[in-house]
């Protein structure tokens, strides 16, 4: 234990946090669209890799910074999603398991493929100046592009409470999350919240896709990683939690970077569905998580 | 006869005939079809043959795995490995392959119905255990790492150690596919399969009126990893090659789940129909896709098949195409 090595630990430590930030809310879209609906969104990754393309696309052909065209690709996402849960999704919210597992995996193919249809199967990535800037903190060094991509999730992850606390549509799908029956009785229009909601969660991954291709290039062999790594985060953080989302995604962050560092990169996921299965069986409602309804 | 007569109980009579003749035709097919075509059939009736499997944990039993390449892989890879560094062959090697994805099976299914986890959870959870093995088989040096594993490729047939063409091959997945279609009607007309159907239904008024949930879970689970594991081991020797970045994916694991819940999930028909139906649009998908030379292109029309069949079958085709034919069984 030399002081050089808890010095290269400790940078592990903060990288892993700052991408971690990334992977929450990128997690935070698929607990918010299963804590309200029940849906388990296995198209997650596939829409999050969706979203680094577009970010792609406005910076190679238009020019556009990710972080600038970040609030368009989360509009685009949260139509996308209000269409697609209110013509697609919407008569499976109560099926059983398998059938939805069916239809989101259809979605999953056809979003993948089409990626690779438009975009090819080559990783593209961004190259800009930031990229090579950092800040300096005493001895740790914080990439310009990381840091500011884990406030930006940190933003929007404010924003979403302020939506989930403080409007009346955000207060309305709470209610509806919670009762489901009792939010029509008095009146709620639960299709169009439902719709909502599958917005916001879409919302949320194209943001965190926004912000991970400054971070990482995207290729569509990516997307099943993500879905993957999604619900390691939602199940460790507990399904349905939004604070629980971050946390997993904190946690994953820096389990990936020290794994990386003391163990070898490629055996990294090993030791988050090493942690996935711990958590399964000992704390099936997660960290922070209500518990299996 | 008895036991035939016990297992056709009250299908009727048109089912038994049309079986029989399917079964007929299915064992001269080497001779009446081409190369290709009898690729084709292969591939229908390993996809029928995981699906039935698959079938029995889900479909009877009502737990979802979404891990079932863990044990094709272990079964492809013991019996693989074992093949390559001891030579020994592949009929003693699938008892090991057995073994050990039966116990796989078992710790899974302990540790998942133990803790009670159901539905998404424990789909989760297969989903884990089949990622961890992944990654760990990357790592490992005897089954050949990342890298991946080869068996030599030899022409001569060789039925004591599985080496030969096709219709070695062909013959070996028919024989299992006509075996678990045999044994699964007859698990469904058992006492367990009763009880599979009731856990399926209701948890916990099975348990109410006496059902070992846990035990039958367990029995399920069990049976369905070693008749998976099979599949792996035929798999193995008919490709020759393993690499855990196939053999454990997600995407096998889909793969495999995909022909029971397409023709009609806890159906005996349903794997076969299913296998049939997704076969034949993925070979007119391929072809498809070789006119238009876009990449991606074949699993779009995938996708869009998938998605169409869900929306309007949701059951699943073959209990829609019963009613249709008048093959509905009689309730006994």
């Amino acid at each position: 234990m030399t002081a050089d090595f808890l010095l290269t630990l400790a940078q592990a430590i903060v990288n892993g946090l700052l991408t971690g930030m990334v992977y929450g809310l990128m997690a935070l879209g698929l607990s918010v669209i299963f804590g309200v609906m029940r849906i388990v969104n296995f198209a997650h990754g596939e829409m999050m890799v969706v979203g680094m393309y577009l970010a792609w696309m406005g910076f190679e052909y238009l020019q556009v910074s990710p972080m600038l065209s970040l609030p368009v690709i989360a509009a685009i996402f949260f139509a996308a999603g209000y269409v697609l849960q209110r013509g697609l999704i919407s008569p499976f919210i109560g099926r059983p398991e398998h059938q939805q597992f069916l239809l989101l995996l259809a979605v999953a193919i056809l979003l993948v493929n089409a990626s690779l249809a438009i975009a090819g199967p080559d990783s593209r990535g961004v190259q800009m100046e930031s990229q090579f800037d950092s800040y300096e903190l005493g001895p740790l060094v914080f990439d310009a592009v990381r840091l500011h991509a884990a406030l930006a999730a940190i933003a929007i992850a404010l924003l979403l409470w302020l939506f989930f606390t403080r409007t009346r549509t955000g207060k309305s799908i709470r209610a509806a999350a919670d009762n489901n029956l009792a939010a029509l009785v008095v009146g709620l229009d639960v299709r169009r919240l439902y719709a909502v909601t599958f917005g916001v969660g879409a919302a949320c991954v194209g943001a965190a896709g926004a912000l991970m291709i400054t971070i990482i290039p995207v290729s569509p062999f990516l997307a099943v990683e993500y879905t993957l790594l999604a619900f390691v985060i939602v199940i460790v953080g507990g399904l349905g939690s939004m604070t629980g989302a971050l946390l997993g995604g904190l946690l994953i962050g820096v389990s990936e970077a020290v794994a990386g560092l003391l163990l070898q990169p490629s055996l990294k996921s090993m030791f988050s569905f090493g942690l996935l299965i711990l958590v399964l069986l000992l704390r099936p409602q997660g960290l922070l998580g209500k518990g299996p309804q | 006869m008895s036991f035939i007569r016990r297992l056709a109980g009250n299908a009727p009579p048109r089912i038994l005939w049309s079986l029989g003749v399917l079964l007929a035709l299915l064992l001269l097919a080497p001779a009446l079809l081409g190369k290709y075509w009898l690729s084709v059939l292969i591939l229908i009736l390993y996809f029928a043959y995981v699906g039935q499997a698959w079938n029995i944990l889900m479909g009877f039993a009502g737990q979802l795995s979404l891990g079932h390449a863990l044990y094709a892989g272990l079964g492809g890879y013991i019996a693989a490995g074992l093949y390559f560094h001891y030579g020994i062959g592949p009929w003693a090697g699938l008892f090991a392959a057995v073994a050990v994805a039966g116990v796989a099976g078992a710790i899974v299914g302990y540790l998942g119905f133990r803790f009670s986890l159901a539905g998404v959870y424990f789909a989760l959870l297969t989903i884990a255990f089949a990622e961890f093995t992944r990654v760990a088989f990357d790592h490992w040096g005897w089954a050949g790492g990342s890298g991946g594993l080869f068996l030599k490729v030899e022409h001569a047939t060789d039925i004591v150690n599985l080496r030969g063409g096709p219709v070695l091959f062909y013959y070996l997945i028919l024989a299992l596919a006509a075996g678990a279609f045999i044994l699964c009607r007859a698990l469904l007309r058992s006492r367990l399969g009763q009880y599979w159907l009731a856990i399926r239904e209701d948890a916990e008024a099975a348990q109410a009126v006496g059902v070992p949930v846990l035990r039958c879970k367990m029995i399920a689970i069990v049976i369905s990893a070693a008749l998976t594991s099979l599949a792996g081991v035929w798999n193995a020797f008919y490709y020759n090659n393993l690499f855990p970045e196939t053999a454990f994916a997600m995407g096998r694991s889909i793969e495999i789940t995909l022909a029971p819940i397409i023709g009609g999930l806890g159906t005996l028909f349903g794997p076969i129909v299913g296998a049939v139906v997704l076969t034949g649009l993925g070979e007119a998908f391929t072809d498809l896709g070789d006119v238009l030379r876009i990449p991606g292109i074949k699993q779009i029309f995938y996708g869009l098949a998938l998605l169409v069949i869900v929306a309007y079958r949701p059951a699943g085709v073959w209990p829609w195409l019963a009613d249709k034919l008048g093959l509905k069984e009689r309730q006994p």
